[in-house]
């Protein structure tokens, strides 16, 4: 009642009220758009550690022998590497355009749980102290991947796992609480008129994202969970000497992973959905369908997860209904790729650093799909499975599919957030060096694979040699690439030139009627939707 | 954690730089391997691969000729339409089509590899942190395959051999042209067997058997490694098989059974304080420097130190308890079963008089023997 009676109390002055001044703004805030700011910047942070791993590891792998680190600290820069790209950069970053987004596009006045969407941004930093932390611990860091496989992390794994664990049950909490959000968000907030079928395609993706992180985050706690209680009480869920099954623990981790690397991809497709048609100048193709796509790979995402387990020892059938399923969903993953051919076909296109990214999301994806379809046929995957050209494939969907998604969209909204247009060469030079030292470090890692190089190794033979050699080159150019970014963003939010309430000429959608900067309460009234 | 040395990394770097590719090959796609079953896979990667060009060929073309023709700054007018029910329609089934065609040849390919029945030798796997034992079940014979890559090697200090960290101490050894079963298992955690030539990967799981076959027809030497993460040294647990002529193979397995006689000797022998030592010295290098490292300094907390501690200068007794049942819920095995009586003998001695570890203690193969028959 007393918000109420506040609102009331404050109409007169409404225009005046902005920010808290100083540090508390930003730990008390409840704005949307205080929050997508943290979560964005959050990412980055966590982007620059986590690359700054990958570094580590691509100096070791610069040529055959044991140079800069020992194999132990080597696992533990994968593990890190892996676990803080997937929770620290690329997760905090769709939750930030969400945050940002998701109100805009809705016409609602901010998220439908203020409070709580601080609360689920706060506990990510923890989360992450305690994870990175574990590197100063006796033992170390966690040294067993990413993906945790039992009995090496529970039997053989350094006692700074159970913090591991803590940590892995904040990064939960935090998804489960913001997925909440963004879905009572979408579902309740809506401006009078914008129907389903009407939303933004960056809302649907967002809608069906967090009924998958909510499906699968508890899976996730239940199986660190479950190893917690095998270090430290006693029971035997994994553990072949008690009775226990270690192939079980694979089933549960990918039954969260497969839905996860969806997780990791759908919001780009939105983000990308709205950039394509913008610089086009042509409406999307297939809206639709590429709802139905969407919600296909969603669901096929639950029916994939032992893909990943081709090489455990699953009866037949099992392979073959696996291999099957997991084929079916290139057929979605197709549509939307010919829906982006098709709105470019035939358009008035331009080429803004937003719409380079964008391009080149839909071209490497789309390599990655190959190559993905490539490890759904089970008896190749034999070959394939746990070598560099499964490196090489998540890398292709991961960077450009995430990364480069997350950079246009952020290149795409950043004159809005800030008021400013982003310095467009300078754009333009980081979207090429980004491109060339990706698909340089990422392409020969295809070679190494078939050839025979497996994954999560220090050293490796003689005849692996020469592609790591420009796979590592390749790297350190990206690298070195991303810090270029952040003197753009900074560049941009200190000066600029003023951009105008619709930034892009072909772009539509509620967020462009706003004022570049939108107001610190987003629309107060509701606005009319055509 | 950092290894020192950076003057020899910037002298190993300025060499690779200077000549460019030293290392000359540039492998760059799966072997065709030496059995119907790898060439069955081959032709299928190939197959699929082939596909995928095609129609990246076709989507990237007509993104490419938007991309070129229909530019703002050429003019170029946006078109209007945005749905067209039949297209997507077309777009929907062809591609189901196209995948209905890659999962028949699939399907075949994955009969074949499942189809390990009627073989004619059976060899169980079993993956140890980090290495190989193999047990040929009709032969009674077993052994441990290590790599055999020297430290100086890895650490740079002496020129890389051809087969750097794809070679063993001692290799499977199959004859030709006969089924071969392999029965696959884990000691500690999981391994994974990948010999890309006979395109057999299966994943070395503790608590289960996994079954995988071949066939090789060409005699010679296979190499392959480890493929699944197993701790700090997976990167070292290489698989070399030799597949030799029948009679070739026959001589191999008689040899390989007399040794394994021999060595069954040595047990009453009179051992003096020196022989165990020397001999404990190598055994320690093979199997225990890999976790106590060869310093005997260990790494703490995971692998703790030998020199200097409790067991290791206390009482015989304990000490060889824990050699011959490992000790349970940690890495450290049970080395009862994958080591002779003398070895452990000798690297029990060797142990409590290295490092300063001066107990003076000798550990003779009896004292194992006696110790296994109390039934402890
Ligand atoms: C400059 C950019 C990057 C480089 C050079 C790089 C390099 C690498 C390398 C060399 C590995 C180790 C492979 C192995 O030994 O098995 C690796 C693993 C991995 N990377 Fe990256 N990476 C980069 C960016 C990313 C990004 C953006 C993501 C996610 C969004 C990501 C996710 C992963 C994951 C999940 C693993 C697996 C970790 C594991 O094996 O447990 N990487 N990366
Ligand atoms: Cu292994």
């Amino acid at each position: 009642m007393s918000a109420v009676i506040d609102d009331h109390t404050h109409t007169a002055d409404d225009h005046h009220h902005g920010p808290a001044k100083g540090f508390m703004r930003w730990v008390l805030t409840t704005n949307h758009k205080d929050i997508g700011t943290m979560y964005l910047w959050f990412s980055f942070a966590m982007f620059l550690t986590g690359g700054l791993m990958a570094m580590v590891i691509r100096s070791e792998l610069f040529q055959p022998g044991l140079q800069i680190v020992d194999p132990e600290f080597f696992n533990q820069m994968t593990t890190l590497h892996g676990l803080i790209m997937v929770f620290g950069a690329v997760m905090p970053a769709f939750v930030g355009l969400a945050n940002w987004m998701v109100p805009m596009m809705i016409g609602a006045p901010d998220m439908a749980m203020p409070r709580m969407n601080n609360w689920s941004f706060w506990i990510l930093p923890f989360a992450f102290f305690i994870l990175i932390s574990s590197l100063f611990m006796e033992g170390g860091a966690p040294n067993f991947g990413w993906t945790f496989y039992a009995p090496l992390s529970t039997t053989y794994a350094p006692p700074s796992v159970t913090f591991f664990i803590l940590s892995v049950h904040m990064m939960g909490i935090s998804s489960i609480m913001g997925a909440i959000n963004i879905i009572a968000t979408i579902l309740n907030l809506r401006a009078p008129g914008m129907t389903m079928m009407k939303m933004p395609l960056f809302v649907w993706t967002w809608l069906i994202t967090a009924f998958l992180l909510i499906a699968v985050m508890p899976v996730l706690a239940g199986v660190v969970t479950m190893m917690l209680m095998d270090i430290h009480f006693g029971t035997s869920f994994f553990n072949a000497g008690g009775g226990g099954d270690p192939v079980l623990f694979q089933h549960v981790f990918w039954f969260f992973g497969h839905p996860e690397v969806y997780i990791m991809i759908l919001p780009a497709f939105g983000a990308v959905s709205a950039i394509i048609p913008t610089f086009s100048r042509k409406p999307l193709f297939g809206y639709t369908s590429m709802v139905y796509a969407t919600a296909s790979i969603a669901f096929l995402s639950f029916i994939v997860w032992a893909h990943h387990m081709f090489t455990v020892g699953m009866p037949l059938t099992g392979e073959l209904f696996f291999m099957y399923a997991t084929m079916l969903i290139a057929v979605p993953t197709g549509v939307k790729v010919f829906n982006w051919v098709t709105t470019m076909y035939r358009g008035a296109l331009t080429f803004e650093t937003p719409m380079l990214f964008a391009i080149a999301f839909v071209i490497l994806f789309t390599i990655g799909g190959f190559s993905g379809l490539m490890l759904a046929i089970a008896p190749s995957d034999f070959q394939y499975h746990d070598t560099y050209f499964v490196v090489a494939h998540f890398h292709y969907v991961l960077v450009p599919g995430a990364i480069f998604g997350i950079y246009a969209g952020i290149y795409y909204w950043l004159p809005k957030w800030t008021g400013h247009m982003y310095d467009e060469l300078l754009g333009k030079t980081h979207f090429w060096l980004s491109f060339i030292g990706m698909n340089l470090a990422f392409f020969p890692m295809h070679f190494v694979g078939l050839a025979g190089m497996p994954r999560r190794i220090p050293d490796y033979a003689l005849q692996f040699a020469n592609f790591n050699m420009i796979s590592s080159v390749g790297a350190f150019l990206f690298g070195a690439t991303q810090l270029l970014f952040l003197f753009i963003v900074i560049k941009t939010i200190m000066s600029g030139k003023k951009a105008t309430p619709q930034v892009w000429e072909g772009a539509e959608g509620l967020e462009w009627s706003l004022p570049s900067p939108p107001p610190y309460h987003t629309f107060s009234t509701p606005p009319d939707i055509k | 954690m950092l290894l020192g040395d950076k003057p020899k990394l910037i002298a190993a770097f300025s060499t690779l730089l200077a000549c460019g590719s030293v290392y000359g090959e540039w492998g760059y796609n799966l072997p065709q391997g030496v059995t119907e079953v790898s060439r069955s896979i081959y032709d299928l990667h190939m197959t699929i691969f082939w596909i995928c060009v095609v129609i990246g060929v076709v989507v990237f073309g007509v993104m490419f000729w938007s991309m070129l023709m229909h530019r703002k700054s050429l003019g170029a007018k946006p078109a209007a339409f945005h749905e067209n029910t039949l297209i997507e329609i077309i777009w929907t089934a062809i591609p189901f089509l196209i995948l209905v065609s890659m999962a028949v040849p699939a399907t075949q390919t994955l009969i074949q590899v499942y189809d390990t029945k009627e073989s004619d030798i059976d060899i169980q796997i079993t993956g140890y942190q980090w290495k190989w034992h193999y047990k040929y079940l009709a032969d009674d014979v077993g052994f441990f395959s290590n790599l055999s890559t020297p430290k100086a090697e890895i650490a740079n200090e002496e020129p890389k051999g051809d087969h750097y960290l794809l070679e063993v101490d001692e290799p499977m050894v199959v004859p030709v042209n006969k089924k071969i079963r392999f029965l696959i298992t884990a000691n500690d955690v999981i391994h994974s067997w990948w010999v890309p030539d006979l395109a057999v990967k299966k994943d070395a799981i503790p608590g289960f058997i996994n079954e995988a076959w071949t066939r090789i027809e060409e005699p010679g030497i296979y190499r392959g490694q480890c493929a699944e993460l197993c701790g700090k040294d997976h990167g070292f647990m290489p698989i070399v098989v030799e597949a030799k002529s029948a009679e070739d193979y026959q001589a191999w397995l008689v040899a390989k059974k007399e040794a394994a006689a021999k060595e069954r000797e040595l047990r009453d022998k009179v051992w003096t304080s020196e022989e165990l030592y020397s001999r404990g010295e190598k055994v320690y290098i093979k199997t225990c420097a890999a976790c106590h490292q060869a310093n005997g300094e260990g790494v703490p907390p995971v692998f703790p130190a030998i020199k200097g501690s409790k067991i290791a200068v206390g009482e015989p007794q304990k000490h060889i308890e824990v050699v011959v049942n490992g000790v349970q819920g940690t890495a450290m095995q049970a080395f009862g079963k994958q080591l002779s009586e003398v070895d452990i003998a000798a690297v029990i001695t060797y142990q409590r008089n290295a490092w300063g570890n001066n107990t003076g203690d000798q550990v003779v193969p009896m004292d194992i023997v006696k110790f296994n028959e109390a039934g402890q």
